[in-house]
């Protein structure tokens, strides 16, 4: 299990790795700075239900090791959300806050994919062991909640802007997933039984 | 113009040249706002909005090879005094090609400088002597979900269907196009012919055209059928109007880093404002 801290860090380096070799190499086609801005946000989405499926897989398999993963993959998930938005504020609108604001107040799914953003912040903030003591276990458990509403504004987001287009599939299959971990939730919550079903039946 | 004038390949930078210049005139935004410079080949080539072919952009170069472009005819009817089905071949023969190097503004917010060889399209609608009572003329692009597998898909009504009010059809600016740097079309590109209306969306420029029709009501167009409160018939670029998902103000050159102003009309306002005066843009977007 030693291997699976740089085995999990290794799976999410890899799409800014492959990023970058893209963009040096000219294969992000020829409108580099739009395709990074949209692949990050992608990884970031990806990440983020990953991340989600944690606590169900863990409880699926009774793998305990999972739980150590959840932490990572979230933070890498705010990481690649966190290049995104600097790349969309950089590249597209030179740094200017008060072009992001207009934007903000203009685009309702801007707007979405902000509030998530912000909404990440706070979980990033308080990943540390110190904050988990310091906020006490229920509180920052109650925090940490915010996840159930960040992974449904980032599709929304993410729907947004490519039902424009009519290219709907992506945030769609998104979307089933994330409704699928949250509806697992709510059974869980309710009592009913998740757990796969023990092989030896006692007669 | 001859195939003479059209700018020496020495010109044009390879990619590897052009991406760093790129970098240069992102440094110096004021530079970079002025220039008008033809986008290379390479990135006119392969980065293109064609969804018979798939929705992804590199698609249509991967995959348009399965176009057969030739022989090609194009049916002329509708209001119009000489309508016909004519070879491609033909056409050509009676409507000499130039040069026209234009500016494409496409409606996601990115644009290029494409030298077109093209002819006007006023020409061939002449030759067809179109009826008093014609108003309108609508396109229409080849169905052959054989050809264009992206036909398959529901993405979009087919086949896709665009029109111009006549005056627009009628405009020298507005051309019928066959190639590119002085090149044949290639299959992601529109082949074997396609319109170019320079002062409106890319998507107005409608490709692969196998009918032409004169009609006195406005035609259907495809992405307006598709999302009627974001895709309007005129489709005229106004940097006042935003799309209402992303704003309209700016768009990304290819090859440039960051962003520049768009231009009414596509920097074509002289030429062509004139067909809108007391038309409200923000209604007929």
């Amino acid at each position: 299990m030693r291997l699976l801290k740089p085995l999990s860090h290794t799976f999410c380096a890899l799409p800014l790795a492959w990023l970058v070799l893209a963009v040096v190499t000219h294969q992000a086609s020829v409108n580099p700075v739009e395709y990074a801005i949209r692949f990050l946000g992608d990884w970031s989405l990806k990440l983020l239900i990953v991340t989600l499926a944690i606590t169900p897989l863990r409880k699926l398999t009774g793998w305990a090791h999972l739980m150590t993963l959840r932490r990572r993959l979230g933070l890498w998930a705010f990481a690649y959300a966190a290049l995104h938005l600097l790349c969309f504020w950089g590249a597209d609108l030179i740094f200017s806050f008060s072009a992001l604001g207009r934007e903000i107040i203009k685009r309702p799914y801007i707007a979405i994919g902000m509030a998530a953003f912000v909404l990440l912040l706070p979980l990033a903030l308080t990943s540390t062991n110190a904050m988990i003591k310091r906020l006490g276990g229920a509180s920052w458990r109650r925090l940490h909640k915010l996840i159930y509403l960040i992974a449904p504004l980032g599709v929304v987001h993410f729907y947004w802007l490519q039902s424009s287009k009519n290219l709907t599939t992506e945030p769609l299959v998104y979307g089933a997933i994330v409704a699928f971990l949250l509806l697992y939730r709510v059974l869980d919550a309710k009592g009913v039984s998740l757990r796969l079903p023990k092989k030896s039946i006692k007669t | 113009m001859n195939e003479r004038d059209i700018t020496p390949k020495s010109l044009f930078l390879n990619r590897r040249q052009w991406l760093a210049t790129a970098g240069a005139l992102a440094a110096t935004p004021a530079l970079a706002q002025a220039s008008d410079a033809p986008t290379p080949k390479d990135a006119i080539i392969s980065y293109n909005n064609f969804y018979e072919f798939g929705t992804g952009k590199s698609d249509p170069a991967r995959t348009a090879g399965s176009l057969r472009t030739a022989p090609w005819s194009v049916e002329i009817g509708g209001l119009c005094a000489k309508s016909g089905t004519l070879a491609l071949d033909d056409i050509l023969r009676r409507h000499p090609r130039g040069e026209h190097v234009y500016r494409m503004r496409c409606v996601e917010g990115w644009s290029m400088v494409i030298p077109w060889l093209g002819f006007p399209l006023a020409d061939l609608l002449k030759a067809a002597e179109p009826l008093s009572s014609a108003k309108y003329v609508a396109f229409q692009t080849l169905y052959d979900p054989a050809q264009m597998p992206g036909q398959k898909s529901d993405v979009l009504q087919w086949p896709y269907v665009e029109g111009l009010r006549l005056d627009e059809a009628m405009h020298p600016l507005t051309l019928l196009a066959t190639g590119l740097y002085g090149e044949e079309l290639l299959p992601q590109n529109g082949a074997p012919l396609r319109l170019v209306v320079p002062w409106k969306y890319g998507f107005k420029s409608i490709k692969s055209i196998v009918k032409i029709t004169l009609t006195e009501t406005q035609p259907p167009t495809s992405w307006n059928l598709s999302a009627p409160n974001e895709y309007g018939f005129y489709s005229n670029v106004n940097p006042q109007v935003d799309h209402p998902r992303w704003s309209q103000a700016t768009e990304r050159r290819i090859g440039e880093f960051f962003r520049r102003d768009t231009l009414l009309f596509n920097g074509y306002a002289e030429q062509v404002a004139h067909m809108y005066t007391g038309m409200d843009l923000t209604a007929n977007f």
